[in-house]
């Protein structure tokens, strides 16, 4: 942390050494760092101006996009800029939700996401389980097996995918989006790393009470692994909610598909300078409540999306 | 932390810390036996399924990508590497493999210079930069078509921010979307926007972990700011720079959510995965020839993939 902040050199030399126990007098650096009214300003200007600015390249788009959802057709097609919104005007949901079932793709989202993340979680705690505690002759090979599934883009399945599940009736179906989706590389993988550093101890203590597997892993190694399991969890919500390639695809009808994929029907219909108002309306519905949960639960989902290079 | 999924094909187990019941019993004993079957029924579902939807389409795409086939239809004709050659003759590949490369070097580059530059902001002492770390993180998981739709209102060139701007500055604001150039050039604004926050995050756990005592001698030594990130974070911080290319270079040539919400008609924007896109499921319905070019992605990946595994462990060490 006292290492660099490279953004503002000389006074951050000041910063950088203050904390150093073994920095006493004397030494070169310690001249020039008198605590002094420009030097203090210098540091704050450096440290906090690239942070604002990252930060507000960030919200401000976004915030547009709420403030530009609540606007009339009037105050989006004019010349003359108009920042906020002249009321909290609903009309543009209202007319987001009548255009296009926008009740129903809400619902199919969360149901996708709903039970795609539940099967998944469960099968990757399974799998882990099995991987780490239970005795197999070719557990090595079938890590592998997982690994390799990991790194395999599932952008190029998408054909094969697409002619299998439509094959057998799963086009326009809620099952036809969840299923191809559900074996789990990327949970497996996490939940495994984490089991492994679970102490023997506590296993062989639930053995020698007598509890089996089934007991030991919901018993023990789940209690134990809660906060592991919600990153698996939340990144697996996180991209089930975002998907778009493969519902697109398996969906051509209003009654099946996801909110992105509904969104993009509302495009087809709104889109023109009048219908932008409309538009992020139906951005806010897929963005918020992905960003309520992520400004909630951060931690968690920050953690599990820099761990690994894929997910899903 | 960042590193442990790349590197543990190498080492894939540890057995002696973690399988309590490790003492050997007979060959083929009741509970041998058990643990068998036990393994099966809890691993067996997803293995089929990743089987199933994952391995099974990698082999089916070659076998598509041999077939002239339109997609829905009931025949097919066997025509060999006619698929292949078709796309590498065609005046669609220069253009398409010249999109793919553009736009992959532009947003990896762009995503991790300024995934750095925000990093070593976030890297200050400051208050504030929990939330500021949040918030530069916080576009990499929002949905793609959500951000696409936000950042088209934004461009627009009638009623956009932008049009604003740029008419205070008495510019008017280009056809972003019409012109084949500048819808790319919109693309990857967006693309690197809505992913810098992941390489900043990683970027600034890399900073975080380099060692101090290197950095206060070097200062000690007289070396300014600058010379310290140039001479000592910047090498320090190589096997973090290697993860970042590799993950963010996959993920940018599998890009779909913002092109296609962006440029529905693959105007200009057409990389390789888009291209296989539409191909299939837009207006032409050419199965093999859409899995022709999927598997040339593929070939790609792999290729990226197999120089990360072969170069994960050459990391450098200076402690």
């Amino acid at each position: 942390m006292s290492t660099l902040s490279p953004v503002s050199p000389n006074p951050a030399s000041g910063v950088g050494t203050r904390n150093a126990p073994d920095a006493g007098p004397g030494l070169p650096v310690h001249r020039d760092r008198p605590f002094s009214r420009t030097n203090l300003v210098q540091t704050l200007a450096g440290g906090y101006i690239p942070l604002i600015v990252a930060t507000l390249v960030v919200v401000l788009p976004l915030l547009w996009m709420v403030l530009s959802s609540f606007k009339q057709p009037g105050e989006i097609v004019t010349v003359d800029l108009k920042i906020l919104p002249q009321g909290l005007n609903l009309e543009n949901y209202h007319t987001a939700m009548t255009t296009v079932p926008f009740g129903r793709f809400f619902l199919n989202s969360l149901i996708v996401t709903t039970v795609g993340s539940t099967v998944k979680v469960i099968l990757a705690i399974l799998t882990a389980y099995a991987l780490v505690f239970v005795r197999f002759p070719f557990k090595n090979v079938i890590f592998v097996v997982i690994l390799v599934a990991l790194m395999v883009p599932p952008q190029v399945s998408i054909l094969p995918n697409y002619i299998l599940i439509a094959g057998i009736g799963g086009k326009n179906t809620l099952w036809g989006i969840i299923l191809p989706g559900l074996g789990t590389a990327f949970g497996t993988f996490l939940l495994r790393q984490h089991f492994k550093t679970l102490p023997g101890s506590i296993l062989e203590a639930a053995e020698i009470d007598g509890a089996g597997h089934w007991r030991r892993l919901w018993q023990v190694v789940v209690p134990v692994s809660l906060p592991s399991i919600a990153t698996v969890a939340l990144v697996t919500v996180v991209s089930e909610w975002n998907d778009y390639i493969w519902p697109l695809i398996i969906t051509d009808r209003p009654e099946t598909m996801t909110l992105p994929v509904g969104l993009t029907l509302l495009q087809n219909s709104e889109g023109n300078g009048a219908g932008w108002g409309i538009l992020m309306a139906g951005a806010v519905l897929v963005i918020i409540p992905i960003l309520l949960v992520f400004a909630a639960l951060q931690r968690y989902i920050v953690a599990g999306l820099t761990q690994g290079s894929v997910t899903g | 932390m960042t590193r442990q999924l790349t590197g543990s094909p190498a080492a894939p187990a540890a057995p002696a810390q973690t399988v309590p019941a490790r003492q050997s019993r007979g060959r083929w004993s009741g509970r041998t036996r058990r643990d068998f079957f036990v393994f099966l029924a809890l691993a067996l579902p997803n293995l089929a399924l990743i089987a199933v939807f994952t391995y099974l389409p990698l082999i089916n795409n070659v076998y598509y990508s041999t077939l002239d086939w339109t997609l829905g239809s009931a025949s097919a004709t066997v025509v060999g590497i006619d698929n292949y050659i078709n796309f590498f003759t065609s005046s669609d590949a220069p253009q398409v493999l010249g999109t793919t490369a553009m736009f992959t070097v532009v947003t990896v580059g762009g995503s991790m210079v300024l995934g750095l530059l925000v990093a070593l902001a976030l890297n200050s002492k400051v208050r504030g930069t929990t939330f500021a770390r949040s918030a530069v993180f916080a576009p990499y998981v929002l949905s793609g078509v959500g951000v696409g739709l936000v950042w088209l209102f934004i461009f627009d060139p009638g009623y956009g921010v932008l049009s604003w701007l740029l008419r205070g500055i008495g510019q008017q604001s280009p056809q972003w979307i019409n012109d084949p150039q500048l819808a790319l050039v919109m693309v990857i604004i967006v693309y690197v926007w809505k992913n810098l926050g992941y390489c900043a995050v990683v970027y600034l756990a890399g900073l975080q972990s380099l060692p101090k005592d290197v950095m206060e001698a070097a200062s000690l030594d007289g070396a300014n700011g600058i010379r310290r990130f140039m001479s000592i974070s910047v090498p320090l911080l190589s096997p973090t720079t290697f993860f970042l290319l590799i993950t963010t270079m996959i993920s940018s040539l599998q890009a779909f959510d913002l092109i296609r919400i962006m440029t529905p008609l693959g105007n200009g924007t057409s990389t390789l995965i888009y291209e296989a896109y539409l191909q299939a499921f837009g207006a032409y319905n050419r199965a093999g020839y859409s899995a022709s070019i999927s598997v040339v992605l593929f070939a790609i990946l792999l290729i990226i993939t197999v120089l990360q595994l072969r170069f994960v462990e050459r990391k450098v060490h200076y402690s």
